[in-house]
Formats: structure tokens, sequence, C-alpha cells
């Protein structure tokens, strides 16, 4: 079944005098539980797709569907909605909320979703433990490195247990170390959970764990590689 | 309830993240709150004192009198009724604090000097029970009854007649036939009054003597009733009004002193003013802070929104933010206030401007004076308008779009 369903998609950005095509008829289906990595230079409309697939972008024109619900009329409360119970967002930085703790940033977005304290408590335990954060819950961001904030929005993306997890970029600010752990971290949690995941990335180490990479240049899809036929 | 504590979670730390930022806008609000309370106060103070003093000045807070006696206070203008037919009907309708006069002008002679005076003709135990002027005796003694046969003046007065306490003087008036009636008395007793001016006005003596020395049997001038409160006078005027038989004419203090009733309006017109004003200053301040922290925390707005926070509990954050700091600085602000009411409780000298303050009835003490519809008054302006003004920048965060609010450099 469908995780996400892009038809013919449309955005196109001013930027001065020009008009810059970041998505030109894309077409993409992922389906459940898969692995795809989005490669493109810097412009190439990766982040773009991402941001429509999260309901976070406004298009020009083509449909959106995720977990089979068409989500590019959806209105901005039905969006938070979707966005609160289906998707998990990593971004490439400030991912976190400062004044919360980690285990409160994990907890976050359980706590908007009305689950109760004792079930946060006990899911936010466990998967800090689970990205190797255990006993670091009351740290505050500033007091974590950059690898250890980045597995704390992990934790959060996945803790709610979300279909579609979406990351931007989410080892552009770490070393190759910590950039190792977090990818292995990713495919561990797809291989036992089965949560799609879909990563915005120029990171050839992401790449290569992936199980399907799409090419993007200038907007459009133009090589889409799926690793397990080959 | 969920979504509420985070809210108020993040709104309660968010505000203490930048400290000083904070404090500064804590401390405005906590000055202006002691501000709109603690100055209110004292004018209020100074304006109840005044208009204390005033209705003190025998008016009593309704009064009795021939329709004709305020535009000619003489004695052809004597009530109809007899006083003690008028004692009557006010004790059967239950009222007990009045005080019945004879009121004319008069001069009164010392051996040196000459002045003209209001001579009123009281019974001294009713006039104690309403607390008029005369009834501070601080040299000398008080009348002791109607018949008393000495006078009571001031001691400005005193000082201005060149007399004392022991001396002799004369009374002059007129009698109801316009001749001249005259009287020699004894100065038993100097009074002290708030304002010199009063001090120099009046001079008191036995109702039944005054009555005698102007052949005028039992009428009187007027009579003063006193209820609880003289900023709530209808059911008194209504209760007197009823008891009262035939043409004379019952009027509140707020009418027969119209100064006095427009100052006290004008009054509950200026706390209004001073509390907005004072607001519109702070709120600059508070908008101000609010959009800072908004504009600091764009990213994190966005992160919040694309996380699934809905635009509503965005808004509801700066909103709870803003009355996090709004409460804060009300309470210190209103503990300011009650604190330094209480140091000043002592009253405020302020003599050295009392002539300038006598002119328009203030006396040389100030004592501020906390009515708590005041501080209620001061606290709802903060709290609703303090909500209006932060309704701007919380709109405005609600309103980001995720995706541009993530990418704000």
């Amino acid at each position: 079944m469908s995780a996400v369903r892009c038809i013919d998609l449309c955005k196109t950005y001013r930027q001065g005098d020009q008009d810059i095509k970041a998505l030109d008829h894309v077409d993409i289906e992922i389906v459940e539980g898969d692995f795809v990595c989005l490669s493109a230079p810097s412009g190439g409309g990766k982040t773009t797709l991402l941001n429509a697939i999260g309901g976070l972008d406004i298009l020009d024109s083509g449909e959106v569907w995720v977990a089979g619900q068409r989500i590019d009329c959806m209105s901005k409360g039905e969006l938070a909605g979707l966005r609160l119970k289906q998707i998990g967002f990593v971004f490439q930085a400030y991912n976190l909320i400062p004044v919360l703790t980690a285990r409160e940033n994990v907890e976050f977005v359980m706590q908007v979703q009305g689950v109760p304290a004792d079930e946060r408590g006990c899911k936010s335990e466990a998967i800090l433990e689970e990205v190797g954060l255990g006993g670091l819950g009351d740290r505050r961001p500033a007091e974590m490195s950059g690898g250890q904030q980045q597995r704390v929005a992990v934790a959060r993306a996945i803790v709610s247990r979300p279909t579609l997890v979406l990351a931007d970029e989410p080892t552009a600010n770490l070393d190759s170390k910590t950039s190792g752990e977090l990818i292995e971290l990713f495919a561990e949690l797809n291989e036992t959970h089965g949560t799609t995941f879909v990563i915005a990335t120029h990171d050839q180490r992401v790449m290569a764990y992936a199980k399907r990479l799409v090419k993007m240049l200038d907007g459009r899809i133009v090589d889409d590689i799926d690793k397990r036929a080959g | 309830m969920n979504a509420l504590k985070i809210i108020v979670k993040l709104a309660w730390r968010n505000l203490w993240r930048n400290h000083r930022r904070t404090i500064v806008m804590l401390s405005a609000i906590s000055i202006g709150a002691w501000a709109m309370i603690f100055m209110t106060s004292l004018v209020r103070g100074m304006v109840n004192e005044m208009l204390r003093d005033g209705i003190r000045a025998l008016p009593g807070h309704v009064q009795v009198h021939h329709p004709d006696y305020r535009d000619d206070p003489s004695i052809e203008n004597l009530m109809n009724t007899t006083r003690e037919e008028l004692a009557a009907s006010l004790l059967a309708a239950g009222i007990e604090r009045f005080s019945a006069r004879v009121r004319v002008p008069a001069v009164i002679s010392s051996e040196r000097e000459s002045r003209g005076v209001i001579l009123l003709g009281v019974d001294p135990k009713r006039e104690a029970a309403i607390a008029a002027i005369g009834s501070r005796v601080t040299e000398g003694r008080p009348l002791t009854d109607v018949g008393d046969g000495g006078v009571i003046i001031g001691r400005r007065l005193a000082e201005k007649l060149e007399t004392e306490v022991g001396k002799r003087i004369v009374l002059m008036s007129q009698d109801p036939d316009n001749e001249i009636a005259d009287r020699g008395f004894r100065v038993v007793g100097l009074y002290e009054a708030n304002l010199e001016i009063q001090e120099e006005a009046f001079a008191f003596a036995g109702r039944m003597t005054i009555q005698q020395m102007l052949g005028i049997g039992d009428f009187v001038s007027e009579v003063a009733v006193v209820g609880d409160d003289y900023r709530v006078v209808d059911p008194l005027l209504a209760s007197v009004r009823l008891s009262i038989d035939g043409d004379d004419e019952v009027l509140p203090w707020t009418e027969l002193d119209e100064y006095l009733g427009t100052m006290m309006m004008v009054m509950d017109g200026f706390v209004i003013i001073w509390v907005v004003i004072i607001f519109f200053a702070l709120s600059f301040g508070l908008v101000n802070t609010l959009v800072m922290a908004v504009f600091e925390r764009v990213r994190e707005i966005g992160l919040m929104l694309a996380l699934g926070m809905r635009p509503s509990s965005i808004l509801g954050q700066i909103i709870v933010e803003s009355f996090f700091l709004l409460a804060i600085g009300l309470v210190v602000g209103n503990l300011l206030a009650c604190l330094s009411i209480i140091v000043l409780s002592e009253g405020i000298d302020i003599s050295i401007v009392a002539e300038g303050m006598e002119m328009f009835g203030s006396a040389s003490v100030l004592y501020p004076e906390m009515e708590m519809q005041d501080v209620i008054l001061a606290n709802v302006v903060v709290l609703v308008l303090g909500f209006l003004a932060s309704l701007s920048p919380a709109w405005r965060a609600s309103r980001y779009e995720p995706v541009e609010a993530i990418t704000k450099v």
C-alpha cells in the first residue's frame, strides 16, 4: 500500500526577477516500510518535495496523498492534525525546543496528542534508551552535542509511532561517526518498526543505506533506483 | 488538558528565557500598577477628605430646609414645620442621626474687632453624633445643651478677633421683623477644623439660646441628616422625603454643594483616565517585549507548527506568556502600593503648600485611601487591555507558515 503518492507536483519560487521551478511535474509513489533517499544538488527540489509531502508548503498544482488521504487541499488545522498523528519530522538544524529538556522534547508531540503523563514517561524513557541517550533526559538542548540533539529529534519523530518519517539533511551538521550512528538508527527503526523513511540528503553514506534512491535535478526526478530490484 | 499544560509550560519557561528583558518589563508593569493604585489612593484620599470636610461643614448627607432658603439663607426663610414636629417625623421613620439648626448670618464683635460669621444655634449632642465641624473643641469646653449660654468659635476666628476663652463677645443678627437682635456671650471654647477657612466662618451656640435671641419660637433653618455612606445617599434621601410633610425642600449634599458633588464625579473620571494613560505607556513596552519574543522564536514556532501544534495553541502560548508577565507585575505592583499606603497611613504633611491646597478645600495632611473599586479597576484594565495588546504579536506568531518560519534566518 502507498504511504505517499505525489501526482504532477509543481512549485515555482520567485527569486529576484527569476522564476525558479522547485518542483516541475513530479510524480512519485512510496510504499509503506520503504527507506527512500531523495538526492539532489542544492536547489534541486528535494527539500521542497519533502515539505510538500509533509504538508508544510503550498503547491502551485498537483496532488499529494499521505496514508490514503489527499492533503494538498486540507486546511491548516487538518494538516496540523495529520502531521501530529501520522508524520515524524527531523530537520537539519534547530530541531529542538530550547526551553524543554530532552525528555520533554521527546514527549512534546505526545503531549500535544493528549497522551497521558504515565504513558508519555514510559515511552520517552524507552525511546531515549533506544537512541542511546538513556540518563540524559534531563538535559536541555544547549547542554548536548549536535549528535545528541539529532538523536533526541529522531526519538521525538518516532516515539509516537508515525507511519512516515521525513528527514531533511539530518546528517548535515554532524561528524562522520555520529552521522553513521544516526543512519544505522534510522535503518534499524525501519527494519524493526516498519516505519517509512523519506530522507532528503546528498550525503553518500546515507544513500548507501537507502532501499530506494531518487535523484532530482532542477525540480524534476531524473533517476529512480530501487536497490532491492538490482 | 495536556495541550494546555504544554502551552503553560512553554509560556512560563519562555518568559524567563531572557531574564533581563523580563525583569525590566516586570519592573515597568509593577511600577505602573503601583503608580495606578498608589497615586489614585493619594488623590482619592485628598478628594475624600475634601468631601468629608465639605459635608462636615454642615450640609450633612441630606438636608431639609425652606424652598427659598438656598437663595436667601436668612431668618425670613425658616422651615415651615417646628423642630419638634420635624424630629418626631424623622424618628418615626427610623432616622436618628440628624441635627436641627438655626443658621443665620451675624456679626461677631470682640473688644477689638468685628467680623461677619455664620451663627449656628445647635443641639451639641446631635451635632457630635453627625460629626459636624465645631465638635472638635481643643480649648475650653464644648457646648453642653441646647440652652447653653456660651459660644464656641474657631481658633482662627479667635485670633482675628484677638479674643480667647473666658472673654465676652457680642453677636448681632436680624430677627423676623427685620429688627436688630443681639446678645452678649462668653467664649466658652475654641474648635479646630481641617481648614482654617472653616475656623473663621462659624460660631456655635445653644439652639434654644439663639431661638430666644431671634424670637423664632421652636422654628429652625435646616435639618442635616447623616447616613452610613455619603456616596450612597439615594435611599436616605427617599426616606427623608417620605417622612417630611409640607413644603420644605429635601436635597442631597451633591446638590447642596455642587462643587463637591462634581468633585466626586470628576474623581471617578480621573481614576479611569489616569489608569488608562499609564496603561498606554506600559503597553508600548509590553507589545515590544512580545514582538521581540516572537521574532526571536520564529524558527521554534515554525518547528512546533511543523510538529503538529495548532496555530491556536501558538496564539494561546503568547497570550499566556503575556498573562504571566502582567499577572506577576500586577501582584508586585499591588503589594508595593499596599506597602506604600501602610507606611504612609499616618498621613503626608503637605503643610508647605497648605495655603494653596486650602484654596480648593484640601487639608494640610494627606491620607492615602485605597478603595477596592480603584484597585479592581487598575488590575482589570491592565489585564484586559494587556490581553488585547498581546493579541497582535500572538496572532502574527500563529499565522506563520511552518516552512517559512523554519528557514527564517
